[in-house]
């Protein structure tokens, strides 16, 4: 997928202007937020499933490449072939090669955020192979031509209304007005190209190394079919989604869905290990196994790695403030909020998305909400850190920054700046108390007052009292 | 060196270890690991008192509907009272392991077959089901076609008691000490299919079943 990210601030400042926008953005937030802090509450030992959760996932990390080999070795065992890509574009090619050895005409797909990094859909209808998404909200999204804007619902941004006018122009039926109608459409729709596909494209929440299992997590029920009915089964997904066993599935599959919507769990969980075995009723004749590296390989061996646990739940978007106001087409790649301003400036370059690690609050919700422990904002402030050192911030912040570090190793310095400040704030305040515009740092001022200071600095007024009462 | 290659050894370079993949010892580490087999921590409900009260209560938060017999025979005529209720025709797509019941005498035809696009009631059995979240657990396997559970609008699913665990954990063991190396396919159903990707929405019947329906049976 193209990357946006370095039109953040212009992209952000459009959603928050989109009157249409704003009001589909209001009614998702609470429905994620409130789904799990029930799920949450009612679980009984979810901060010591985090912890365990945590510690699998770091297990696998910690020897990363001796857990894919595992995989790898089982998977082939049990007849699936198994292919490495360093890129997107090895990615691509390797699926388009599948395809075309095979004399594949349809593809049908359920969601795979790896396949939108990489950009499959175009590789594939490039090569002459038509591709249908079937996700309902991917689906949606392929009808407008749009990407995704949240990784667990994707078309979070789009009211019943649009999804209308959407299915008028493909369907050629009449308008519906209720949402039930939209879906049972669909799935006729969508039923057709399930029995008529030759290649199925899923992707997969984990990798069970001790099996050489793939596996996906659905609602729907899309990626059952999608992995089933076809005679070809193909798997893109990313090589940090390995884990050891069958039981620290069990342990992550009990945050997934609860961190994602609330859910206890979600109604498929399809574990698909090699094509159909011998005498069997259904199953694909062929699977194929797409390991991508893709800037995943940058993450690893610092504190950053630990961003590599994420289970792609999406509870760091849902939980912040900056996501819910701007929503996930502002963050201009793939992956949205807190998990994409970490992912984004690694896997397309710092200096391509060096909004995203700024545009936070540093509130912290998203790492409380995080299924997996994954310290968030320290890792977007390591990002900030970076940027400094290389020199990709403007410079007034920069020189700024480094005025003020002189300053603030050297108290007499200090004392004496922050008096003549706070004099020059109180003055600016004028009668009224209030500075209604700040020299450079207008981003503050232009949409709201600031107090002005009382005039003299803590330490002022410390020694001051400390004389009065001392 | 292809793209396998240079993946291993951008990630043991990337962690500071030597080597251009992982040694004999670090494979076997994580055999190691892998054999134990560890389990987590697990919710305090996952292991209820009363199982099958959990498994129902479970059933009912999905929207699965339910109903406990004492016996295999008893099949056929709970199935037609169930269809007929909903609405339903009296046409069942079933695995072989149902083919013997009496279909006739409780008045539903029966096929012996896996379903196709067009059947409206599908009836399928499972390896075992677990209480902790109202889920059944089906294998692929010859006799026993998935898309059975998948392509009708209307999924009849049959557990017996004794196959009821608490965990997804259990049901692992299980899979392991009685079938080994799992299947092509391991599926865990719970509940009819359903989407909210419209405006959070829940809508129940997305493309798999609209009805999920399970018989216990206690024998």
């Amino acid at each position: 997928m193209q990357v946006q990210s370095m039109f953040f601030k212009q992209r952000a400042r459009e959603k928050l202007e989109d009157p249409l926008l704003q009001g589909n953005l209001r009614k998702a937030k609470g429905k994620f937020v409130d789904g799990r802090a029930k799920a949450v509450a009612e679980f009984g030992v979810w901060e010591e499933v985090r912890t365990h959760a945590a510690k699998v996932r770091d297990r696998a990390l910690a020897n990363l490449d001796a857990y894919l080999l595992e995989f790898e070795a089982h998977a082939t065992r049990r007849g699936a072939v198994v292919h490495w890509a360093q890129t997107a574009e090895e990615a691509c090619a390797i699926i388009v090669g599948i395809a075309r050895d095979n004399g594949v005409r349809k593809a049908t797909k359920s969601k795979s955020m790896v396949s939108e990094e990489v950009g499959l859909n175009e590789a594939l209808e490039a090569a002459g192979v038509q591709v249908v998404e079937t996700d309902l909200g991917e689906y949606i999204l392929q009808l407008a031509h749009e990407p995704p804007s949240h990784i667990v619902a994707p078309a979070v941004h789009k009211s019943k209304e649009q999804v209308a006018d959407l299915f008028v122009a493909a369907h050629g039926k009449p308008r519906l007005t209720e949402i039930p109608a939209m879906a049972r459409e669909a799935r006729e729709a969508l039923r057709g190209h399930f029995l008529t596909a030759d290649m199925g494209i899923s992707g997969s929440n984990f990798l069970v190394a001790e099996t050489g299992t793939t596996l996906t997590v659905t609602n729907e029920g899309n990626a059952d079919m999608v992995t089933t009915i076809p005679r070809i089964h193909v798997v893109i997904t990313g090589i940090e989604k390995v884990i050891g066993t069958m039981e620290d599935f069990a342990t992550l599959i009990r945050l997934l869905p609860r961190s994602a919507v609330g859910q206890s769990i979600a109604n498929y969980l399809t574990l698909t290990t090699g094509p159909k075995m011998p005498g069997d009723a259904d199953g694909p004749e062929q699977m194929h196994i797409v390991l991508v590296d893709a800037g995943r390989t940058k993450l690893l061996g610092g504190p950053m790695q630990e961003m590599l646990r994420c289970i792609r739940c999406g509870a760091c978007m849902n939980h912040c403030p900056v996501y819910q106001n701007v929503g996930g087409h502002a963050y201009g790649w793939v992956y949205p909020g807190p998990m994409g301003s970490i992912l984004t400036p690694v896997y397309v370059g710092l200096e391509n998305a060096g909004d995203l690690p700024n545009a936070a609050t540093f509130c912290g919700e998203c790492a409380v909400a995080c299924p997996v422990k994954i310290p968030l904002p320290d890792l977007m402030r390591k990002l900030r850190e970076q940027q400094f050192d290389r020199r990709l911030r403007p410079w007034p912040e920069r020189w700024g920054i480094a005025l003020w570090s002189f300053a603030a190793m050297r108290p007499g310095l200090y004392a004496f700046g922050t008096r003549i400040a706070a004099r020059v704030a109180r003055w600016m305040g004028g009668r009224e108390g209030l500075i209604h515009a700040l020299p450079g740092l207008d981003g503050w001022t232009k949409g709201r007052d600031m107090p002005a200071p009382a005039g003299r600095t803590f330490r002022e007024l410390y020694r001051q009292r400390r004389g009065n009462h001392g | 060196m292809g793209a396998r290659e240079n993946i291993l050894a951008r990630i043991r370079r990337a962690q500071g270890r030597p080597g251009s993949g992982p040694t004999d010892a670090e494979r076997a580490a994580v055999r190691e690991a892998i054999a134990r087999h560890e389990v987590g921590p697990q919710p305090p409900f996952a292991h209820a008192p009363d199982r099958l009260a959990q498994f129902l209560k479970e059933c009912d938060r999905l929207g699965t509907t339910h109903d406990v017999l004492d016996s295999d025979a008893r099949i056929p005529a709970a199935l037609a009272r169930y269809l007929d209720a909903g609405g339903l025709e009296r046409r069942v797509t079933g695995w072989e392991a149902f083919a013997a019941l009496d279909w006739a005498g409780a008045g539903i035809a029966f096929d012996n077959r896996p379903a196709s696009g067009e059947d409206r009631t599908g009836l399928t059995g499972c390896f075992c089901a677990i209480a902790e979240t109202g889920t059944a657990l089906l294998l692929s396997a010859p006799a026993m076609p998935k898309v059975t559970a998948l392509l009708p609008e209307t999924h009849v699913l049959v557990v017996r008691r004794a196959r009821l665990l608490d965990t997804m954990e259990e049901a692992f063991a299980l899979l392991r000490a009685e079938v080994g190396d799992p299947p092509r396919a391991v599926f865990f159903v719970s509940g009819p299919s359903r989407t909210a990707d419209i405006e959070q929405t829940i809508v129940i019947g997305a493309h798999g079943p609209y009805r999920v329906h399970v018989i216990v049976l206690e024998s």
